[in-house]
């Protein structure tokens, strides 16, 4: 790859022919130099974007109407090229098709800088990116689509219509949305398994001695998987020429501020540790903890118990609302001692896990506590574990049972019930979290236990350091809607430096809370 | 039944005997050398050792097998894992630059456990099983076997009972040793059909199109659920666990069972009134008409640990390592005698040391003939390890993995040929 021509001089892109294709594998990096101040906010812009598609895919189903409405529009707002119907020119003084799919193509080489470096940078960004990629592989007409896998060397064998009539049957009551019909009317792929893993994972295809049989509608989900397996490599190999790209000083401040923008808040920096005394933690959990919390702390106190998975979810928890780490330990010890360990097992095998989780064992790394986003999409919980999202995870009975337990108005439980339908279990917990505090609206969005935490004890005047966290929350949340605003008036107006001056306020205004 | 009476105090004294006389070192390193195909898989393979009081010992690893058996004759592991093949020797890993020491390959492992079935087992519960409730383990190991053969077309399984409460499954095949954290997890979630921790009540929900997967598996949990859960767990008897059935069941139909098991207290007869009113649903509704499947896998379904499964690192018991509380001995498991098989018949360390100071009679001549060929190959110690382990009940156990060895052995023997200047590291 090659980096050091890009960024030194300042000049006009070039139109390539590169971009006659309306979607690509980013297999080959961009080779032009472009401005400092276009490198920005290209950047800036593909970040929103992908924040977006992360949103979207987390309150509602993805591919469904409205979703699609969504992204298009942020698309729209962000020119990327979105539908590929559109006409080349439409826009009159907007950015042409080819200018779209250019910014497309650098914005995502400058992200993949700033997300090469840690594990959890690269599954975020290539997740997103997945999620983005799907979406407009999708969008494709299937003229389009053929000749996409066939640019891009995906051939994969068609099985002979001998086999398929054998296979008829199988094929029919085991891959999705096929019929008798289809399956005569269509190509049907073999593909090993490894290439399917979406498909295997789902159940939505027949596997047979190691194949997947792919009907060619379905070949989007092998297209993914490539996608993924090749983002994930280019990934590791970006990595390793990250130092000289930071040797530049300009774009290192850049590059670190978009890595950290991601997360918002992690709660990885502990603060107020040791302001919690174990004794206040009993109350604390029926007053301040979310649901999922709540329902672990309980889990333990009755069981003495908690498998690894919520001991994780709890553990880190427990660190991001100020426990110490010897806290920690004295809390574990004295639960797990009523029930079947002894004291000494619980110093072998239970302590050095904890500490692993303070970051003072094996390779030292500071966990972070889980973000809903963690917390509701992996490691769901099975028999015998108290983990998980319980809007996302616990049978809708037992949970409007629990709520009731919980004290929670018949009418606020239907409220929550109805958000839980659709799916949106976050602001499922931000109504509870009304219902329990009894306030109207909450001036937050959520999105992490510890920050649901830190807002209860706000409101409820306890703990310390609330006041700082509050002006650093509502900055963000500010800052986001104001970006995002600003960002759709500025894409209205035709001038190019008051353009770019507004964007410039923008990209500082988007980091003010770093 | 052989199994003599065990003291986990004894561990001490027998674990020393039992790794100088019994524990099968040159079979093991045969196998975890895959034929030499690839330079240093064994050396580079991390085993953990737990030694007395609990000490946990990572990140060791070995050149040779002399070495192996030195060191574990040195240091009398209770209980042996295990890990990866990785990038650079586990035991040099702190001299590796950080980030380069990786896990790059490991057999594809599941691990079934008896108290995930808690909720659904009325004879045991926690760590105690009984020969009831071992028939959830056939079943697991029947579904599991034939989809990770047929559908995923694996070869190469060895299964395992864990000492305890449970059975263990090593899938050995090249392809799936190279498997990625996610074709693993993919692979596990394919397996998978009881969803839901706790809190959840019906754990498993079928629509139409049912797989042919599921149609496989339903097959054999058909084949012993009137055995196993209608007689020996008596699931349709007591109030309290038909109960728990109905509650898997639709509303509506919920009432009229209900009512009719006020006039049938027999549970058969129970159980054909459930199916037919499964069938009486399957003709006029779309959604919730397969409940009495459902209820049959939500009884009988295999439960797999994906987290397991799904770590390229992950450390798992080592076969024929010995269980410290019940001292069982971690044995490979013979599919063609799985309808046999009593966890409870399976020899303790106590037993076999005792044995190896008596003769067993009948089985030893037989063996011998087995042995000959092999003989010259190894060295003293060796062969008289094999005339020791083959005097006691652990010896069908070797032999078992002497023929997936057997098996495993004819695929790489091809690779071999390819790869023709590689030295064999007897």
């Amino acid at each position: 790859m090659l980096f050091s021509g890009r960024r030194k001089k300042f000049g006009t892109s070039i139109q390539t022919e590169l971009y006659v294709q309306p979607l690509q594998f980013y297999g080959q990096p961009p080779l032009e130099n472009i401005s400092l101040s276009e490198f920005e906010t290209f950047a800036v812009d593909r970040l929103k974007l992908l924040k977006t598609v992360e949103n979207l895919g987390v309150s509602y189903v993805k591919q469904s109407e409205q979703y699609s409405k969504k992204l298009d529009s942020e698309l729209k707002t962000l020119n990327f090229p979105y539908r590929s119907e559109v006409d080349d020119r439409k826009l009159p003084g907007g950015p042409s098709e080819s200018e779209k799919r250019r910014k497309d193509h650098i914005s995502h080489f400058i992200l993949r800088l700033a997300y090469c470096q840690t594990e959890d940078l690269r599954r975020w960004f290539i997740q997103q990116e997945v999620d983005l990629f799907r979406y407009r592989f999708n969008g494709l007409l299937s003229k389009q689509k053929l000749e996409f896998l066939h640019k891009n060397n995906l051939q994969y064998d068609a099985i002979s219509l001998k086999e398929k009539k054998e296979l008829k049957e199988k094929l029919v009551s085991s891959t999705y949305a096929i019929s008798g019909i289809t399956v005569e009317d269509q190509d049907f792929y073999k593909v090993p398994f490894q290439d399917a893993l979406d498909l295997v994972r789902t159940r939505k295809v027949y596997l047979k001695e190691g194949y997947a049989y792919i009907p060619h509608q379905d070949i989007v989900t092998i297209v993914l998987n490539d996608f993924r397996t090749r983002l994930s490599k280019a990934l590791a190999l970006t990595a390793r020429s990250l130092p000289a790209v930071h040797s530049d000083e300009r774009l290192q401040p850049l590059l670190n501020h978009l890595s950290h923008a991601y997360l918002g808040q992690d709660y990885s920096i502990q603060k107020n540790v040791g302001k919690i005394s174990l004794e206040q933690i009993d109350s604390l959990s029926g007053k301040s903890f979310p649901l999922c919390m709540r329902q672990l702390h309980q889990a333990l106190r009755e069981n003495h118990h908690l498998r690894h998975g919520g001991r994780m979810q709890y553990g880190l928890f427990l660190k991001g609302i100020g426990l110490s780490l010897e806290q920690a330990l004295q809390f574990w010890r004295s639960e797990f001692i009523r029930g079947k360990v002894d004291g000494d097992k619980f110093d072998k095998a239970y302590a050095y896990s904890i500490r692993h989780m303070f970051g003072k064992e094996g390779k030292r790394t500071d966990y972070t506590p889980y973000s809903c986003m963690k917390v509701i999409l992996s490691n769901p919980p099975s028999q015998g574990d108290y983990h998980g999202c319980p809007f996302r995870h616990s049978d809708p009975e037992l949970l409007k049972q629990k709520l009731q337990v919980f004290k929670v108005s018949p009418s606020g439980i239907v409220q929550i019930m109805e958000l839980v339908k659709g799916m949106h279990y976050q602001l499922a917990c931000q109504k509870y979290f009304e219902l329990t505090h009894n306030v109207e609206d909450t001036p937050f969005s959520l999105s992490h236990p510890n920050q649901y935490f830190s807002e209860s004890q706000k409101l409820l005047g306890g703990g310390g350091g609330g006041k700082e966290l509050k002006r650093e929350v509502d900055a963000s949340q500010r800052s986001q809607e104001n970006s995002s605003s600003r960002g759709f008036s500025a894409a209205q107006e035709a001038a190019d430096s008051e353009h770019e001056a507004e964007m410039t306020k923008d990209l500082n205004a988007f980091f003010e809370d770093v | 039944m052989p199994s003599s009476d065990y003291d986990s105090a004894c561990l001490p004294d027998l674990l020393p005997l039992y790794y100088r006389r019994l524990f099968p070192f040159y079979q093991y390193y045969r196998w975890l050398t895959y034929g030499g195909v690839q330079k240093n898989y064994f050396q580079n393979r991390e085993f953990c050792f737990t030694l007395k009081d609990d000490i946990y010992v990572r990140y060791q690893s070995f050149s040779t097998l002399n070495e192996l058996e030195k060191e574990m004759q040195k240091m009398n592991p209770y209980k042996i894992d295990i890990g990866a093949v990785y990038s650079h020797r586990p035991n040099q890993h702190n001299t590796v630059k950080s980030g380069s020491f990786q896990a790059l390959e490991k057999e594809l492992v599941f691990d079934i456990d008896m108290t995930d079935y808690d909720d659904v087992r009325s004879c045991c519960s926690a760590a105690d099983i009984c020969t009831k409730c071992w028939t959830l383990m056939t079943i697991a190991i029947r579904i599991l076997d034939r989809a990770l053969r047929e559908d995923f077309g694996f070869q190469h399984l060895l299964w395992v009972y864990s000492g305890r409460r449970g059975v263990h499954c090593w899938v050995c095949d090249e392809a799936a040793r190279k498997l990625s954290a996610a074709a693993r997890s993919a692979v596990a979630e394919y397996l998978s059909l009881i969803k839901g921790g706790e809190d959840t009540v019906k754990k498993v929900v079928l629509t139409d199109p049912i797989h042919p997967f599921i149609r496989e598996s339903l097959a054999v949990v058909e084949h012993f659920f009137p055995q196993y859960a209608l007689q020996d767990q008596d699931i349709l008897a007591r109030k309290e666990s038909v109960d728990k059935v109905l509650a898997l069941v639709p509303d509506d139909v919920k009432k009229e069972l209900q009512q009719d098991f006020q006039n049938e207290k027999k549970s058969d007869v129970r159980w054909k009134l459930i199916k037919d009113q499964a069938r009486k649903k399957q003709s006029t509704a779309k959604k919730g008409q397969h409940f009495d499947k459902e209820i049959m896998l939500q009884y009988c379904y295999p439960r797999l640990d994906v987290n397991v499964s799904k770590g390229v690192s992950h450390l798992l018991k080592s076969p024929f390592s010995v269980h410290p509380k019940t001292g069982r001995v971690s044995v490979p498991i013979d599919l063609r005698e799985l309808d046999s098989f009593d966890p409870f018949a399976v020899p303790t360390i106590s037993l076999i040391c005792e044995e190896l100071d008596r003769p067993k009679t009948g089985e030893e001549e037989e063996k011998v003939e087995d042995a000959t060929e092999k003989e010259d190959e190894r060295d003293a110690s060796e062969k008289r390890r094999i005339r020791d382990y083959k005097r006691t009940s652990l010896a069908k156990y070797v032999k078992n993995f002497d023929q997936f060895l057997e098996g495993l052995a004819r695929s790489w023997k091809g690779e071999l040929l390819r790869k023709s200047d590689l030295q064999k590291e007897f």
